[in-house]
């Protein structure tokens, strides 16, 4: 491995999903890769996207979807972006106010081991609020915000017209529940256990009970940098997947914790991001926490590897609510923001299970099973979606003509 | 022309405004990013936003621009896309632009540029107003330490300087840092000045 030590600027937001890369600097794997890693953090999606656009950066801790939606030309100055590494899976909540939660099964533990009784609740209770209730998403193409469309979605729920859906940085979720401006919101942690901390909202609903192995942030870069330097990519992508694995691993929770609530970095006490990593989650202020199996993965069962199928299960969505329209070209374009081949390039020699495939069906998994892979055994966790439903990337349009889907504009 | 600034700040919005006025702008308007902000901007139609890349509200102005009826014609983000040079600047001065499609591109330009300068300068005025607060803190804690080496050890301020000038050299640490470390010891041990 070369001895020559590469700067890399790499953007973040202030939550708890941005740990690898704060593990990748702290616990010294950038510097064993011979990458001198600089963060900065950012406190909205739009500046974290134009300095990564702009060249500010050389990557960015980004919402997929977001990464999907920049390469579009849907969000501002376009420009092709690539994700060859997911940074986690999941771990984000939906958070109501206690007035409406309140119409909701008073067991808020039931509430999020059935997911589809949930959303019927959710649904009945729309009609029984005192407006149209306004919910926080932090953005536009937020895989949060896909996740609550597809979960209430299920319901009858229209959210475009059903609710009124109010981007805010997640930072001033908390804020804007306690004004009332909002009644509730979907973000990363540590945002909802501080809103259930301060008493001002419960958890009704969890995206990895929405899709057990749903994608949240990936590591993205412009696609012309990332082919201008493989090297600094391969070295980097080194980094970031043993970073992921410490991460992942319950032993060092603690310390990771403490390495997050530091100003520079997340901002919140320990023992509000303690819970996500843990999977033991608040879901009401005062109630036992209660036991979230795969709430956030960092790294096992190949989390990191970026399934071309996964990307088009995000453009199918962005299709569904009308937010792209559909084409043989864009569809093309999603799948390949996800470099499944940049990631095996880069991990070939780290005796990493290396999956076999670079697509797969979605959410037709419902107990680990084995599958083919290079080096060590990969074993994949149950990824069903909470309908039940089966996303077949080569067969889209069949999928969304299942699904209710409104004309673009 | 019609120039919305959001800004928390009131003190780099008035900069920015005084910048403006003077290049002959008169239709400018400070919009605080709090509340139902977008909604007072929508009813505004300005041809020109200027927000603080810094600014979390960013993604919320950015949906409004997005689903907005009120505004007749898109607005997008950063003027020329072609000049990465400005676009550089901008970013390292923090100022994002929303314009008008449509609007000339030299008007545009040349209310950006003002913008960079005004953050730039703004950002050195604060920069030498953080540096003059901490050189007061700095000389606070000398003193303060000083003081102590001169009780508790009977030396005159001279000698008590040159005691702490000394420790510092010998550890390689700043004055300051040992005379903050003095402090520290000193109330850990309790005692009191």
């Amino acid at each position: 491995m070369s001895r020559i030590v590469t700067p890399v600027s790499v953007a973040f937001l202030p939550l708890t999903d941005s740990a690898p890369l704060i593990v990748a600097r702290e616990k010294g794997f950038a510097a064993e890769a011979g990458i001198e890693l600089f963060l900065h953090k950012t406190t909205s999606w739009a500046t974290l996207r134009d300095m990564l656009v702009y060249g500010q950066v050389q990557a960015a801790h980004m919402l997929a979807p977001l990464a999907i939606a920049v390469t579009l030309g849907l969000s501002q100055h376009p420009a092709a972006l690539s994700a060859p590494f997911k940074l986690n899976l999941n771990g984000s909540a939906l958070s109501m106010s206690t007035e409406f939660a309140a119409a909701l099964d008073p067991d808020p533990a039931k509430r999020i081991a059935d997911p589809v009784g949930a959303a019927h609740d959710f649904a009945a209770a729309i009609g029984l609020h005192r407006r149209k209730p306004v919910i926080g998403v932090v953005h536009r193409y937020s895989s949060h915000a896909l996740m609550l469309r597809y979960w209430a979605g299920f319901a009858g729920v229209d959210p475009d017209r059903d609710l009124a859906l109010r981007v805010l940085p997640p930072s001033l979720m908390v804020e804007a529940m306690r004004s009332g401006e909002i009644d509730g919101f979907t973000a990363g942690e540590p945002w909802s256990s501080v809103a259930v901390a301060a008493g001002l909202a419960e958890i009704v609903a969890v995206g990895s009970r929405i899709w057990r192995r749903g994608v949240e942030k990936v590591l993205a870069m412009r696609t012309d940098w990332m082919d201008d330097n493989p090297d600094t990519v391969d070295r980097l992508i080194v980094a970031m997947a043993r970073a992921a694995a410490w991460c992942d691993d319950p032993a060092n929770h603690a310390e990771l914790a403490a390495l997050l609530e530091q100003p520079a970095y997340v901002g919140q006490p320990a023992p509000a991001i303690l819970p996500a990593l843990a999977g033991r989650i608040m879901l009401r202020r005062g109630a036992a926490p209660v036991e979230i199996d795969d709430f956030l993965i960092f790294a096992r069962e190949a989390a990191n590897f970026p399934w071309r199928s996964q990307a088009l299960w995000i453009y199918s969505q962005l299709v569904r609510w009308g937010m792209v329209a559909a084409s043989e070209d864009a569809e093309r374009r999603a799948a390949d923001v996800f470099r499944s081949d940049i990631y095996r390039r880069a991990l070939a020699k780290s005796g990493l299970p290396m999956p076999g495939a670079s697509m797969k069906v979605e959410g037709a998994i419902g107990a680990p099973i084995g599958v083919g892979s290079h080096g060590a055994t990969l074993t994949l966790g149950p990824d069903r979606f909470f309908d039940g439903r089966i996303f077949d990337p080569q067969n889209i349009g069949a999928y969304l003509t299942e699904a209710d889907t409104p004309a673009v504009e | 022309m019609r120039i919305v600034i959001v800004d928390d700040s009131g003190l780099r919005a008035t900069v920015l405004e005084e910048g403006l006025r003077e290049a002959g702008y008169d239709d400018i308007h400070v919009v605080p990013p709090h509340g139902a902000f977008v909604a007072r901007i929508e009813r505004m139609a300005p041809d020109v936003v200027l927000m603080d890349l810094g600014n979390p509200s960013r993604d919320t102005l950015e949906e409004m621009l997005v689903v907005s009826r009120a505004l007749a014609r898109p607005i997008a983000m950063f003027v020329d896309q072609s000049d990465d040079q400005m676009i550089g600047a901008a970013i390292d001065a923090g100022v994002s632009a929303y314009v008008v499609d449509g609007l000339r591109k030299d008007r545009v330009k040349s209310i950006l540029e003002l913008a960079i300068r005004r953050f730039n300068a703004f950002a050195k005025m604060q920069a030498e107003l953080d540096e003059a607060r901490s050189a007061l803190a700095d000389r606070k804690a000398i003193d303060r330490a000083k003081a102590l080496l001169m009780k508790s050890r009977n030396l005159p301020e001279p000698e008590a300087y040159a005691l702490l000038r000394t420790t510092a050299m010998n550890q390689g640490k700043k004055i300051v840092e040992v005379a903050e470390a003095l402090i520290t010891a000193h109330s850990l041990l309790g005692g009191t000045e």
